[in-house]
């Protein structure tokens, strides 16, 4: 797993904030921090989030097409780069449907619902607090079941 | 292969800055944070697994001990989030800014949102732009489901005479 806890680089928590503080500088400006505004995009008022979704993942694309080829390893980590790959299962499909019900519902999703608590939307905070509960109720449903996935996800 | 002179090398945050808007602007900017990480240690940072991985200081549950090794930097990773979009409101949007969407809506659909994403292994960053931007399979139908389900909800939703 990349980024084990006992060898990290001095730099690894400073570059985890400049990274979160970008990323949240980010949501913030592109209005996806307000659920609003997502409803309008998926009751097709409002089309900027394409750009957003879609210029994401060019700007990522780039990033691991490139990191790899011209950095060989992580700067700071001396991991390899990997691509964000998952196995596909069943769980894919009923867990995106059951995500795109709440994000239809609600209007948030959680990267965009903690940087909504950020530009003071104390609102949202039901919204994580649902979160929370529905995380939870998860985790306790498949603890009983362990055969259910036995890889561990290095990240979300 | 690592060499001790590197060239200057182009960085991926000025792909599409101002060619379609503040809304790409600032999604480039949000993916920027993302690429810094993962330029940096390889990782790729996704918002969703902060739910369970916090779950891990409080809850036993055998699920959420897998995140234990990177639950302090999740917590770090979000709390700058929180900051980062705080400091856009103070600089940018002057003041806070609270929605109008129910209460009700907000809890229910982040219950679902919590499920889903934990389930479906990932959630509008994990799948949406890591998983997308590895041009990975599953990412990339992951989103799709996400997408049109969201989509017909939210066109339900307001369907129905719920506003906002």
């Amino acid at each position: 797993m990349a980024g084990s806890a006992s060898q990290r680089h001095p730099l690894f928590a400073p570059l985890v904030i400049l990274g979160g503080l970008i990323f949240g500088f980010g949501l913030a400006y592109s209005h996806m921090a307000r659920p609003e505004v997502v409803l309008d995009f998926l009751q097709f008022e409002d089309f900027g989030l394409v750009f957003v979704m879609f210029g994401g993942a060019a700007v990522t694309g780039v990033t691991y097409f490139l990191a790899p080829r011209l950095l060989g390893r992580a700067v700071l980590s001396g991991d390899d780069f990997e691509r964000r790959l998952k196995p596909f299962d069943r769980n894919v499909l009923v867990g995106g449907a059951i995500f795109g019900v709440g994000w239809g519902l609600s209007g948030i999703c959680p990267g965009a619902a903690y940087a909504s608590v950020g530009i003071g939307n104390v609102t949202i905070l039901w919204a994580i607090a649902g979160m929370f509960i529905g995380a939870y109720a998860q985790g306790v449903f498949r603890s009983r079941s362990p055969s259910d996935e036995a890889a561990p996800t290095s990240a979300d | 292969m690592r060499s001790t002179s590197r060239p200057l090398r182009s960085h991926p945050t000025r792909f599409p800055t101002g060619s379609v808007g503040t809304p790409s602007a600032g999604c480039s900017s949000a993916d920027a944070g993302t690429a810094v990480i993962y330029l940096g240690t390889g990782i790729s940072a996704g918002a969703s697994t902060f739910l369970e991985s916090t779950l891990s200081y409080v809850s036993g549950q055998s699920r959420f001990q897998r995140y234990v090794a990177s639950r302090d930097w999740r917590l770090l990773f979000t709390g700058s989030i929180v900051l980062g979009a705080a400091v856009y409101a103070v600089t940018i949007q002057g003041g806070a800014w609270t929605t109008d969407v129910h209460p009700w809506r907000l809890l229910v659909g982040g219950i679902f949102v919590g499920v889903g994403t934990r389930v479906g292994k990932g959630c509008t960053s994990g799948h949406g732009v890591c998983g997308v931007g590895s041009a990975s399979k599953t990412s990339i139908v992951g989103v799709v489901t996400f997408l049109l389900v969201a989509i017909v909800t939210a066109q339900l939703v307001a369907a129905a005479g719920v506003t906002p």
